[in-house]
């Protein structure tokens, strides 16, 4: 089983099946109480120890206040957990997706003057959908 | 303060709790006579308390527009937010708990503490008018 189950794993983590993560629809209590302000980001963009790091400080996250009561900070830190990507963690200890390698690959010359990179929507018509392919 | 409770409590259960823009303008209201028996929300405060910054960066205004029936834009995501105005956006302040919760955020962002219930009743009495 265990060279299957490897195989499984290297399948997982190659770039297709990381892509298909990203097109779920978001979860919706993930995507009404992450949703309001930013676009309810896929969460396969960060890996697991990043997801942890935003979530331990949500009453001071980028300068807002974006706190959860308790049953709902569990509920979106499992669906986090369970759904988040295995790329490099993005540097600092409010990891931005905006600052990950892919991010900075997947979108260089891309950005236009006076589009904010973190505002998914502007460009992506279905972001707040989970789709991402125009 | 047995209003109060109830909001608390409802929110603390993680249930939706239908309720009516004038309903909660009222209750915020009552909770405010309690330490002020003269105390009558007043729509022009509530506007320059929306509009005015409270030693923050931000004000209610940077994120919601002005005036509130307009769509408005996350000061720093740039996110279009649905109007804040019932008038304008029949969504908005009919969930008790779902109120409390913003409040709870914007009002640390914006003024650094919880904002009282004076403050919630003038601010509704504007976004009502």
């Amino acid at each position: 089983m265990k060279p299957l189950l490897l195989g499984i794993g290297l399948a997982l983590a190659s770039l297709p099946a990381a892509a298909d993560k990203q097109r779920l629809p978001p979860d919706p209590t993930y995507k009404a109480e992450c949703g309001s302000c930013h676009v309810a980001y896929p969460p396969g963009l960060l890996p697991a120890s990043s997801w942890q790091q935003l979530m331990a400080r949500l009453d001071k996250h980028f300068g807002s206040d974006a706190s959860l009561e308790a049953k709902l900070h569990d509920e979106i830190g499992r669906y986090l957990a369970a759904n988040a990507g295995r790329r490099a963690a993005p540097p600092g200890a409010e990891p931005r997706i905006t600052q990950t390698r892919w991010f900075l690959k997947e979108h260089r010359k891309e950005i236009p003057a006076g589009k904010n990179p973190s505002d998914c929507a502007s460009c992506h018509k279905g972001a707040d959908n989970g789709i991402y392919e125009d | 303060m047995k209003w109060m409770f109830t909001v608390a409590a409802l929110a603390a259960a993680g249930s939706t709790f239908a309720a009516e823009p004038a309903g909660l303008l009222a209750g915020y209201q009552a909770e405010a006579r309690k330490s002020d028996a003269a105390f009558a929300a007043s729509a022009q405060r509530g506007a320059q308390f929306f509009s005015e910054k409270h030693g923050s960066e931000w004000s209610c205004a940077s994120c919601h527009g002005n005036p509130p029936t307009g769509q408005g834009r996350h000061a720093t995501t740039g996110k279009a937010i649905a109007p804040l105005a019932p008038a304008a956006n029949p969504e908005r302040f009919a969930d008790a708990a779902k109120v409390e919760k913003w409040f709870r955020r914007n009002c640390n962002d914006v003024l650094g503490r919880a904002c009282t219930p004076a403050e919630k009743a003038d601010v509704m009495a504007f976004v009502l008018k």
